[in-house]
């Protein structure tokens, strides 16, 4: 029997947690509120509330065209949108069939290959942008989609190994048992009993993976030079250059492109921790 | 399962997907292609599309690249063959185009035949024509009419006679800026760039310079870290009475007052004129575009003279025509710049002059914070530049450390081999078969794109130069990094410092967000508290928000004259803090920035831990008369540490390498003392002459001492 608290001590806790939420909130609240105003530069006040909404900075960052008159703005959302899905499938498709080996079968290189597969987590991103650099321009991929898909590939394919590990060992394995003694063989059983039991943890493998693929900066910012195909981090980046800052347009770029992947975030975090932690990831 | 009709469309829709990301734009009829670095939708940007509309040539394929990186995809792209036939650029680079091979001789200089001279001039390199000069730019005073309306004679006359709004200052001017400094430094004699490529601002005179600058900061005449941003800001908003800038700032007032420009003055102190720098922007041919005869028609056009009436026009631009367009002899603001860029000084153009900017602009602003005296800060900054001059390493014989890779190679795979072997014997490696091929396809890939760029990158460290004069240099780049380039073990920007601001910069974040992530998660997995799931949604919102939109959004808010976080400290009278111009403060908007955004993780997974603390155990101890705190100390957190102790190693590589926050917040101000080893790599390889071998041996060794670092941790843990 846990002792009930007293009143005031519930108070206390409440307190504590409405001042971290205060703190959690209020670069949001900045944002927000600096997105919907018509200025340029953010006013300095310590309470920013939208005193007189505008959509001009939200019209302004959504109406961009390119010189020739193209929607700038509705091609780098379509860059973002190509690139981050392309990296998410090719990151499960890779590892769908790696992982379930991990999770189910011992071989001989098994643990020197998963050791040697975390051990090249801890390379930084920064670091391998140069060789990549180096090979896609060899290749003549820089500057293209596909090129963004093969650099976030690396990353996205260690990443859902780990994950998708996690998830099949979860799975009881009387399941694919159970269908074996039935005729089906090893594979037919990964492909019929697994998969569609795993299907959740495939989806939040895909969305995770797609979600970093649509947030990565600095890759994108050193990769892509036209401003056709820019992703749009690299375009948010470029608002708040040294020589002419726009935080109203950042802002307002910062809602439209954080939005969603908020909300995916949400439908897919509490599935996150364990795959997290079970296997390390590049931040 | 799917039904058949939605796994067609399914597979359709992979197919479209699929063409589209592997169409490549490359047709047959090659359009000529043109590179340029102008602002999308600014005057110069338009006055470019109107010059190209009318060419006669044909289309022309223009590509806008971002400035930041310009010189950087020239370097890439070009000598490959698939960069431009023509870009435009400033002259100041054509040393370094010409070494490169970036930019090729004009077949006839018969494009510049009625330019001005000194602009062909400045874009002829060792008696070779290499561009055709378009327009010059150069930094002018701009002044405020209501509070400024006689032109001064000199510069203390501006101070004496200006009237400033309240609480406005007299002269914006980007005072951190070394670009901006010129015209100071030339009042006093002093160059930037000494004879024999040394650096040139370390005299008396150079430090003269910049304590003036610093006196009138002092006496708020000037304002304090000012940005170009801000200086326009501030005369476009009529809070200062005239400030220093260039045609380019004309666009970006919005709303201004009624304003003129004049020439810089002179100073009265030293009598000398305030000569600013010139730039003259150009169109240069590279080796492709010389090839087809289009690219010359195309340079031809773009100096031609109605190119110039709409870059003058349009562009508010001074052309380099050698008689002036009809805008030019109409226009005040024009004949202003034109008047100012005949008196500037043009910019050196030997590749030495680049690596000036970095080093003076960090002894600019060590010496406005008050930090150091003008003559250190300088003879600092020469360090700096010579340690970016430096010599490459000289060429070392291969054949050892070939050697030494063979024998590594044949060793491991004698290992592998005896393995295999044993495996065979007891037959496991039959029984692996069918699991090989489950595992083949991500293997293959990540060999392919994991591990080659990996080893790639690490080869790369081995090497120095490029192009005839790479070379390779086998351990040098160790060996100067780890003796910290023969200067103080702890000297500014030595591999251990940066290494020891690495160190704290891990351990304080993880602290903070075990301590904050613990502590909010234990409150809320109190079974007596309410709202719990609406805090917990709220807890983790910095989570959702990607990381380089938090870091962006934090260096708005740590903004000193418009930040949000200065003004809530002005609620509790405090005065505004410069937060990126003290280590100490700067090195704390970074942690706040990053623990704002690790946090939340700490709180998931804390209460994720604590689920596996049953209350039996609690409840037995409560009966055995602990108190709250033993019930935490000795029960709670012995039982969550195994849950716990992954995510703080996990937490911490990724702190480690926290590139977004340490880039984007402080960007390693003030003088790179914020820089982790990431971003210090990062600066080596893409700024700073592109010393990629010197970067990828920063990249190794970070990889080295996390690799170390972590086997030591699990061993510990393991124990």
């Amino acid at each position: 029997m846990i002792r009930r608290a007293s009143a005031w001590e519930l108070a206390l806790v409440h307190a504590a947690l409405v001042v971290a939420t205060a703190f959690a909130l209020y670069p949001v609240l900045w944002v927000v509120t600096l997105a919907l105003s018509s200025s340029r530069v953010p006013e300095p006040t310590a309470l920013p509330l939208p005193t007189r909404p505008s959509l001009d900075n939200l019209r302004a960052v959504l109406g961009a065209t390119s010189s020739s008159g193209a929607w700038l703005f509705g091609r780098q959302l379509a860059n973002s949108v190509v690139v981050s899905l392309a990296t998410a499938a090719a990151g499960c498709l890779f590892a769908l069939p790696a992982a379930y080996a991990l999770a189910r079968f011992e071989f001989v290189g098994k643990r020197t290959g998963v050791s040697a597969l975390l051990a090249t987590q801890m390379f930084p991103t920064v670091a391998s942008a140069i060789p990549l650099y180096v090979i896609l321009s060899t290749l003549g991929l820089l500057d293209t989609r596909t090129g963004l898909v093969v650099c976030y590939a690396s990353t996205s394919i260690p990443f859902s190994v780990f994950q998708l590990r996690s998830a099949f060992e979860a799975i009881p394995r009387e399941l694919e048992e159970a269908a074996m003694v039935d005729g089906a063989t090893r594979l037919g059983a990964f492909v019929r009993v697994v998969l569609p039991a795993a299907r959740p943890a495939i989806a939040v493998t895909f969305l995770f993976s797609f979600m970093s693929a649509w947030n990565e900066f600095i890759l994108a910012a050193t990769l892509l030079s036209r401003e056709e195909s820019f992703t749009l981090p690299v375009l948010l980046s470029r608002y708040v250059g040294e020589h002419d800052a726009d935080w109203g347009r950042f802002a307002a770029g910062a809602l439209v492109v954080s939005a969603p992947v908020m909300a995916l975030f949400y439908l897919t975090q509490r599935h996150l921790v364990g795959g997290l932690t079970s296997g390390g990831v590049k931040g | 399962m799917i039904s058949s009709e939605a796994r067609r469309r399914l597979a359709a829709c992979v197919a479209l997907l699929a063409a589209w990301l592997l169409s490549s734009p490359a047709s047959a009829a090659r359009p000529l292609v043109l590179w340029h670095a102008y602002r999308e939708g600014g005057a110069e940007q338009r006055a470019l599309s109107a010059i190209l509309s009318r060419f006669p040539g044909g289309q022309i394929e223009v590509l806008a690249v971002p400035f930041e990186g310009y010189a950087t995809k020239l370097h890439a792209a070009v000598p490959r063959g698939d960069g431009p036939d023509v870009f435009i650029d400033a002259h100041e680079r054509i040393g370094d185009f010409v070494a490169r091979g970036i930019v090729a001789e004009l077949p006839s200089p018969e494009p510049c035949a009625s330019l001005a001279e000194s602009a062909v001039r400045a874009v002829t390199w060792e008696g070779k024509l290499v561009g055709v000069p378009l327009s010059q730019k150069t930094l002018a005073l701009y002044l405020n009419t209501a509070q400024v309306p006689d032109d001064p004679p000199d510069l203390e006359a501006l101070f004496e006679r200006a009237r400033p709004a309240p609480g406005g200052v007299i002269l914006a001017h980007a005072s951190g800026s070394a670009y901006a400094h010129a015209p100071f430094a030339a009042a006093f004699g002093a160059v930037f760039l000494g004879p024999d490529d040394t650096f040139g601002l370390a005299t008396p005179e150079g430090a003269s310079s910049i304590e003036l600058v610093a006196a009138l900061t002092r006496r708020g005449l000037v304002p304090e870290d000012a940005t170009p941003s801000l200086v326009s800001e501030l005369f476009g908003s009529g809070k200062a009475s005239a400030a220093i800038g260039g045609p380019w700032m004309a666009g970006d007032l919005r709303a201004p007052p009624p304003y003129r420009v004049v020439p810089l003055p002179r100073l009265r102190a030293t009598g000398r004129p305030m000569r600013p720098l010139l730039t003259v922007e150009a169109a240069f041919l590279t080796p492709r575009g010389r090839d087809g005869g289009a690219a010359v028609a195309l340079v031809t056009w773009l100096a031609s003279e109605q190119a110039a009436e709409l870059r003058a026009r349009v562009g508010r631009t001074v052309t380099t025509r050698a008689t002036p367009t009809s805008a030019e002899r109409t226009d005040p603001f024009l004949l202003a710049f034109a008047r100012a860029a005949a008196e500037a000084e043009p910019m050196p153009s030997r590749p030495a002059m680049r690596l000036v900017f970095e080093p003076t602009d960090r002894a600019l602003r060590k010496v406005l914070r008050g930090d150091a005296s003008a003559r250190d800060a300088l003879a600092e900054a020469a360090h700096r530049f010579d340690d970016v001059r430096r010599p490459l390493p000289p060429r070392v014989d291969a054949t050892p450390y070939v050697a030494l890779v063979g024998v590594v190679l044949l060793g491991l795979s004698a290992v592998a081999a005896r393995r295999a072997r044993e495996a065979v014997a007891t037959g496991a490696l039959r029984r692996s078969l069918p699991a090989y091929g489950y595992v083949a396809f991500a293997a293959v890939a990540v060999l392919v794109l994991v591990v080659a760029p990996l080893v790639a990158g690490a080869a790369t460290s081995f090497f120095a130069g490029r192009g005839d004069d790479a070379r390779f240099v086998g351990l040098a780049h160790y060996v100067t990094i780890l003796t910290a380039r023969g200067g103080a073990l702890l000297g500014t920007g030595s591999f251990y410092l940066v290494l020891l601001v690495t160190v704290l910069w891990t351990a304080a974040n993880i602290t903070l967000h075990v301590l904050l992530g613990g502590a909010l998660g234990l409150l809320l997995s109190r079974r007596d508290l309410r709202g719990k799931a609406i805090y917990r949604v709220l807890l983790i919102v910095p989570w959702a928000v990607p990381s380089y939109v938090t870091a962006l959004a934090w260096k708005g808010m740590f903004h000193r004259q418009m930040g949000a976080v200065n003004a809530l400290l002005a609620l509790v009278g405090v005065e505004p803090v410069s937060w990126f111009s003290r280590f100490s403060t700067a090195f704390s908007a970074n942690l706040l920035t990053n623990v704002w955004l690790g946090f939340p993780f700490f709180v998931v997974v804390m209460m994720g831990a604590l689920t596996s603390v049953p209350d039996d155990v609690l409840e037995a101890a409560m009966v055995d008369g602990a108190t709250r705190l033993e019930r935490l100390l000795r029960v709670t957190l012995p039982m969550v540490r195994p849950v716990l102790a992954p995510a703080v190693a996990l937490g911490a590589v990724w702190t480690f390498n926290m590139f977004n926050v340490v880039f984007l917040v402080s960007s390693g101000d003030p003088d790179g003392t914020t820089d982790i080893l990431v971003s210090e790599a990062y600066r080596w390889a893409f700024a700073r002459e592109a010393q990629l071998g010197y970067a990828a041996a920063y990249s190794v060794l970070i990889f080295a001492l996390l690799f170390v670092g972590s086997r030591a941790l699990e061993r510990r843990s393991a124990s």
